[in-house]
């Protein structure tokens, strides 16, 4: 192995010299924001599309995870090395050397920036990867992406840890032992040579919601080979009643689109827009929009109303909410649509709220919102379609459009008659391409007993897990960052999803999967792609075309038409649901795993769930009039017990649940997970059968006397009249944009120091945080943005219970009012960065200091860890490395951090930067420029990944800056501020709107 | 001389115990008396035990160490908010114990006070190993402990000094002064000791070691003259240390903004915690060891009741301290201070809070009646309550206070685990075991002095 770079003979390219000329002209052409990577790429060479199609020499399928670093760096160092792209395929492994002559657009240690695409609920969502020589180690969202606009959900987040799992499978299995590629293929070709003499009657494709329709045309070609095949579908988040609400109403199915942006007035039934649905990124930037307030005397904001079992994010920022049971709120549909003047049967349910709602929306028609959650029955969707349509919000507030698959089914049916189908025996090949139908679908399916009957199965899978269990091959699946694919995004924009690095276990997509099926060999992912594209025949330069969608993340021209329909009237009368008796059990998508398909991801699982803050664990969420009656505390052990099903869970008390409702969340209990899930919460699909998918009576709990601990990053909940969160209403405001300053001690004048006040001018840049409370829905993307970018490490249970959780920024909630409908407010408290530092006066070392634009820095290599600092902050922003949380890294985990960071050794105090990486990214070209850094230019982690841009940094030294400007507003306050911290990190006071003739 | 014990002792018109040493001892008697401990081939079997406790918990301490330093400060209980515990509370209480060493062997030197001279032998001893073993705590409870050094002034090569503002750098100094000063004031006293037992001991290397420390002391009156000038400046120098060291070791707490640390009152109260504590841990040493060694014609009851007064009079400054913090917390209005008063006597650790309010205030009262005060099993009850006291006193200012401040998304417990009680018994294992070899091979009472004090308690009485 001659590794000696010097006498290595340079290889002779065989391509002509590249055109430069030609190039520039091209660039030229493209403009604006590309992302292209390299040379030969914008010369368009033949050989450049070859060498991107084989982007590294073959034989580099296999990874292990004990593989050296040297033998790392040189498999990806391959991908741009050596004199000349087109000669790259000629090299052989043995010799390569990273980086003797580096490409021109790599720098080492300057990041590059790729757009893809996520799917997440079985739709796209545009993200801009970062990649560290070849490593991906961030996920931004992408601007241009109606999804994203920019920002990014906790999902989206920690997938890049998904990435690095060391949990992730590693090999192809055939029967539970190591087989590869080909060994599947022929055993494939051998079956469909079987199966094609009865048209594939025994063949069946189970897939989640496909969100590529690349992958759906194969699908489609699959079904067209062989007529008599299915293609079931599930996702047990199902968007089924959606669906068959607007079937219901517009007897078709349509997808509706909501503009938060222009409506004023919103009723939200048990819809948690803000998160649990496919657009809500977007939803949310445009609810902020609308409530975000601006100067006193005239501000205007939208007014929310919501009900629902349990609390919610979306829930948590209305301005009435109505904590009542799921099966009550279609009641409450009907009695709000009868206000409406639509003929339903009518009911008197919480008469006062919704006249109240009613008169709201009668006078904000056509600027109203009234939407429906997807744990709602058809009916109320239906009912809700109704209630748009009488107000006149179509075509106003309300779009719709088809949706994204050309002929959508009920995934329950669909799993129901594949399950049938297994049980009686008539199914001999059945592929699923991810998923996990044996832990989450129906308990009363049976989907593990059906499966048994199955004679070949096949399972294309990031993790091996309860599923795979059953099934004669496992195909390791390539995560989205390794893969060739596409995705539909909800209102129809298409993005390409391409690969930032080869898969690291050789994984295959599912294009791939399929295409074997189709025809033998089967093709690469980057082909299939391709050529489903070509065949759209969507633009007249292909090629240009292409390359322009991999570099923006969206193709244009590809969102959905509007559709012009309207709902029958009626058509929600099918008999009224009655409410349920005694107990109901509700069951919801958790904030941090999902439905369980991010069960083995460390930072989702220690991320603190929204207003229970609970870690590494799910709970029944019970109310605190339940508890009382029951005699329950935090961490009792309770037997649930739900038509026939019983399982254990602990209790959890949530002020503003409904009194008797018990929430469950999906995707805890998994029996065969990685080293993070395993022994984490308790299977609430166990009790999720096909009558009652989200919600049901006829619950009973019954105390077993056990506990369990249950570990929560904040166990205190109210402010104690202290000055933390200031909250007013938007009249008072408008009667005083100073109000607020009546709520606390007086801001302290610079005066009011011993020392010096005019000791250190900030003349320089003056960086400052702005956070606005108003617009903050308590997502936490911000937490797991922060997460990513600073190397920030998963502790474990045992250690967020001693209170020893590292994240930097963290999002608080506080209770106000009665306990059973207390108002919720979140709040992001990251480092304040004071310029009177209670934290610098007493480290001994001087390992904290504040630097001269006001960054209050943390000196990793001086700090002795005394701990003082801590002690003296009274914001509690510092965090401490106890014992030495990154170790045993695996070599993959250690491709994950971020370069630009430090990653932290036992002993040592740590806490949030205002991203100084990135300050410094942005300093270099600002420098090198001889400018100053433009406002805009640095965007700390926690402010990209906020979808409703409630944090915004900047200069405070330059006027026109958007942080000095939410800074001189009237609602703006210091945490604290009577402590004469000065801190840097400001927030902006929440107002809420209410409803002066309602009284909640 | 143990039949010195069973006679009442002579009363002064005040009500105290008058005699400062048993009627009939002479110059010679002294010597025998106070060397024959060392001497002894075989010491008492009480020693044994004594002994053999300490070194056990030493060795539970040496384990607990080796872990800590192995595996980081988590093994203890501490976290955020609470990121000082145990560490930092055991810290202190043993510094305060060192105190009352200090305050008998210089303050009342300087003051003349004559019943000084049987106790301070030992009692230095014991403040210096009180300071040793707090001394361990500053350097166990850092992260990073094998770079401690940094936090020392010395010129490096990048110009950095340690950041001077900060309470813990002024500990580096009042915690070095107070230990150096100690050790050298202690040694200086020991010199003519030392000289007697080598000239005392029969076997060579016996002699040789003790020759060795004694430093070729002869006992001429130019030696007499140095020793003695240097012994009364030494004890001016550490008499300001006694309430400085403890004032910037309050300084940790006070110079913090934490509410129940930030008090103007901490430095006295806590100088007069120390003396407190550090009295307590006297007797506690003192009572047995006059038993079992039968020293009591020595350690005259004069000497109990004398410190059982100095107990009282500290009690009562720190009675007040835990009542003015609660009147001003009311008074000044300040709503951090009010919920921190409420939280430390009615929240979760207010169990703790009145069991220090028993220990501390109420059990010492009975110290006004002479009775008690001259009744040795009773002293060493109400000394013992004391001393538990004392610590169960800086855990609730440390720990109480930092569980719930300023913050209340922020706000934690503490749970110490254990490893946090093994450092804890491990160091009063090391002190024992420094302690019971003291006793073992070093006079602990000052021979030279307490032959002076012969010679002038003869002028008296004649």
């Amino acid at each position: 192995m001659n590794c000696d770079p010097y006498k290595r003979k340079p290889a002779q390219p065989k391509e002509p010299r590249l055109d430069l000329a030609q190039i520039r002209a091209r660039l030229a052409e493209l403009g604006g924001k590309q992302y292209w990577r390299c040379l030969e790429e914008i010369a368009g060479t033949d050989s450049f599309a070859d060498f991107v199609h084989r982007e590294f020499p073959a034989g580099v399928s296999e990874w292990r995870d004990d593989i050296s670093r040297r033998h790392f760096v040189r498999i990806m160092g391959a991908s741009f090395a050596l004199a000349g792209l087109g000669a790259c395929t000629k090299q052989p492994v043995e010799k390569i050397v990273p980086y003797v002559k580096q490409p021109p657009e790599v720098t080492p240690g300057k990041a590059l920036y790729f757009a893809t695409a996520m799917t997440f609920g079985g739709f796209g969502l545009g993200v801009i990867a970062t990649s560290h020589e070849g490593r991906p180690t961030k996920i931004e969202g992408n601007p241009d992406h109606p999804a994203s606009l920019g920002a990014t959900s906790v999902f989206a987040q920690a997938s890049v840890l998904d990435l690095y799992d060391p949990d992730r499978s590693q090999a192809l299995l055939h029967g539970g032992e190591p087989s590869n590629w080909e060994a599947f293929l022929s055993a494939m070709n051998t079956e469909m040579a079987v199966q094609k003499m009865t048209q594939g009657a025994k063949v069946r494709i189970l897939t989640q919601s496909v969100a590529s329709p690349t992958l759906r045309s194969q699908l489609q070609a699959l079904l067209t080979a062989w007529p008599a095949a299915k293609w079931c579908q599930w996702d047990p988040i199902t968007r089924d009643n959606v669906r068959e609400g607007a079937r219901l109403a517009f007897g078709q199915i349509v997808e509706t689109h909501y503009q938060f942006d222009k409506a004023d007035m919103i009723v939200a039934l048990d819809s948690d827009f803000l998160f649990t649905h496919p657009a809500s990124l977007r939803y949310a930037r445009q609810f902020a929009d609308r409530r975000r307030v601006k100067q006193g005397g005239t501000a205007t904001m939208n007014r929310m109303y919501a009900a629902e079992p349990t609390p919610s994010m979306t829930g948590v920022m209305a301005d009435h909410r109505l904590p009542i049971a799921a099966s009550e709120i279609e009641a409450l549909a009907r009695a709000l649509a009868a206000e409406m003047g639509i003929a339903t049967a009518a009911s008197d349910a919480h008469a006062a709220w919704v006249r109240a709602a009613a008169t709201d929306l009668h006078q904000h028609a056509g600027k109203s919102i009234v939407i429906a959650g997807e744990g709602q029955p058809a009916s109320v969707h239906a009912l809700a379609h109704q209630i748009n349509e009488s107000l006149g919000n179509i075509g106003r507030t309300i779009v719709y459009t088809l949706v994204i698959e050309p002929s959508p089914v009920s995934q329950l049916d669909s799993l129901r008659a594949l399950t049938n189908d297994m049980k009686s025996g008539s199914v001999d090949l059945l592929v699923m391409l991810a998923g996990n139908p044996v832990f989450d679908a129906p308990a009363d399916l049976d989907f593990a007993g059906a499966l048994e009957k199955v004679r070949t199965c096949v399972r294309l899978g990031a993790d091996e897990n309860e599923t795979s269990r059953y099934c004669h091959w496992h195909i390791p699946a390539a995560h989205y960052l390794e893969s060739w694919s596409d995705a539909l995004a909800f209102d129809g924009t298409a993005s390409i999803v391409q690969p930032l690095l080869e898969p690291l276990y050789g994984g295959k997509t599912a294009h791939e999967v399929i295409d074997a099926l189709l025809r033998q060999p089967g093709g690469d992912a980057y082909d299939i792609v391709r050529a489903y594209w070509a065949s759209r025949n969507l633009f007249p330069d292909f090629e240009k075309s292409w390359r322009q969608a991999l570099s923006d993340g969206v193709l244009p021209h590809t969102v959905l038409p509007v559709s012009p329909v309207t709902p029958a009237a009626g058509a929600a009368n099918p008999n009224p649901a009655q409410a349920a008796q005694g107990l109901e059990l509700v069951f919801r998508p958790d904030p941090a795993t999902w439905d369980g398909s991010f069960n083995n991801n460390g930072w989702l699982q220690e991320l603190a769930r929204p207003i229970t803050k609970l870690t590494w664990d799910n709970a029944a969420l019970i109310s605190p009039v339940l508890a009382e009656r029951e005699r329950l505390q935090d961490g009792d052990v309770i037997e649930l017990n739900f038509r026939n099903r019983t399982v254990s869970a602990p209790v959890c008390i949530v002020p503003g649940q409904a009194e008797n409702s018990v929430t469950v969340h999906l995707g805890y209990g998994r029996e065969r997970t990685g080293r993070v899930g395993a022994g984490a919460g308790f299977n609430a699909y166990a009790l999720r059968a096909s009558d009652a998918l989200w919600h049901g009576g006829g619950l009973q709990i019954r105390k077993t006397g056990a506990t369990y601990p249950l570990s929560m990053t904040q166990k205190y909940h109210r402010m104690e009249g202290r000055d933390i969160i200031r909250v007013g209403l938007l009249d008072e405001f408008n009667a005083n944009p100073r109000f607020i300053d009546a709520l606390a001690e007086p801001r302290p004048g610079k005066e009011e120091t011993l020392y010096n006040p005019k000791e250190f001018q900030y003349r320089g840049y003056k960086w400052g945080m702005s956070i606005d409370l108003n617009v903050c829905i308590g997502c936490n993307a911000c937490t797991i943005a922060c997460q990513a970018e600073n190397n920030i490490p998963v502790v474990g249970k045992d250690q967020v219970a001693r209170g020893r959780d590292m994240q930097w920024i963290r999002v608080d909630s506080y209770f106000r009012g009665s306990l059973d409908a207390p108002e919720i407010d979140h709040q992001p408290v990251p480092c304040m960065h004071c310029e009177n530092a209670p934290c610098e006066l007493v480290c001994p070392v001087g390992a904290t200091m504040t630097d001269d634009e006001g960054l209050n820095v943390q000196v990793y290599n001086r700090c002795i860890g005394t701990r003082y600092c801590s002690n003296n902050c009274p914001y509690k922003v510092r965090r401490f490395n106890f014992l030495e949380f990154n170790a045993g890294m695996t070599l993959v985990q250690k491709m994950m951090k971020n370069p630009d960071v430090t990653v932290r050794s036992r002993g040592v105090m740590e806490k949030c930067t205002y991203c100084t990486q990135r300050i410094n990214a942005a300093r270099i070209p600002a420098e090198e420029a001889d400018r100053k850094i433009r406002d805009g230019e640095i965007v700390t982690a926690c402010q990209a990944a906020c979808p409703t841009g409630a944090i915004v940094f900047g200069d405070l030294n330059d006027p026109d800056s958007r942080v000095s400007k939410l800074k001189a507003q009237p609602l703006d306050y210091w945490m604290l501020g009577e402590l004469n911290t000065r801190p840097r990190t400001s927030y902006l006071a929440k107002l809420r709107n209410p409803n002066p003739e309602l009284k909640s | 001389m143990s039949d010195r014990s069973e006679k009442a002792s002579e009363l002064t018109p005040l009500g105290y115990p008058e005699e400062l040493l048993a009627p009939g001892q002479t110059y010679a008697s002294v010597t025998e008396t106070i060397t024959s401990i060392p001497l002894a081939k075989h010491p008492p079997g009480s020693w044994y035990m004594g002994f053999a406790v300490g070194f056990c918990l030493l060795m539970l301490l040496f384990v607990a160490v080796t872990w800590l330093l192995a595996k980081g400060v988590g093994i203890w209980g501490i976290n955020i908010p609470v990121a000082w515990g145990f560490a930092i509370v055991n810290f202190v209480w043993w510094i305060g114990i060192g105190h009352a060493g200090t305050f008998i062997s210089a303050i009342l030197l300087l003051l003349f006070q004559q019943w000084r001279t049987a106790i301070n032998r030992l009692t230095e001893a014991m403040t210096l190993f009180a300071v040793a073993c707090a001394g361990l705590f500053p350097l166990l409870h850092l992260g990073r402990p094998w770079v401690f050094w940094w936090i020392l002034p010395y010129p490096d090569t990048m110009g950095l000094w340690p950041q001077f503002r900060s309470p813990l750098v002024w500990d580096v100094f009042a915690v070095g002064t107070y230990f150096t000063v100690s050790l050298v004031f202690w040694f200086l006293g020991l010199l003519p000791d030392l000289a007697t037992m080598r000239d005392k001991v029969e076997t060579l290397w016996k002699k040789r070691l003790y020759g060795f420390f004694a430093m070729g002391w002869r006992g001429s009156a130019l030696h007499w003259q140095r020793q003695q000038k240097a012994y009364l400046l030494l004890a001016g120098l550490a008499t300001p240390l006694v309430l400085s060291v403890h004032s910037v070791v309050s300084f940790d707490f006070s110079v913090a903004i934490v509410p129940g640390w930030h008090s103007t009152i901490f430095p006295p109260y806590f100088v007069a915690g120390a003396i407190y504590s550090g009295f307590a841990m006297v007797l506690n040493i003192m009572i047995p060891v006059r038993k079992i060694y039968h020293l009591e014609g020595l350690i005259t009851e004069r000497y109990l009741n004398n410190m059982a007064n100095v107990m009282l009079v500290t009690g009562e400054m720190v009675a007040y301290g835990y009542f003015i913090e609660a009147f001003m917390a009311w008074f000044g209005g300040d709503k951090f201070d009010e919920y921190m008063m409420l939280n430390r006597a009615f929240g979760p650790y207010g169990w703790i809070f009145w069991s220090l309010m028993v220990l501390n205030v109420v059990i010492p009262q009975v110290l006004w009646s002479s009775r008690v005060r001259r009744n040795p099993v009773l002293l060493f009850l109400v000394a013992f309550s004391i001393n538990i006291g004392m610590w169960v006193e800086r855990f609730v200012i440390v720990v109480t206070s930092l569980t719930r401040d300023f913050t209340p998304s922020a706000w934690g417990f503490f749970v110490p685990t254990v490893w946090d009680w093994a450092t804890l018994l491990g160091t009063v294992g090391l002190f024992l075991t420094l302690l019971f070899l003291f006793i073992r091979f070093l006079p602990m009472i000052s021979i030279s002095e307490t032959r002076e004090l012969v010679s002038e308690t003869k002028r008296i009485s004649l």
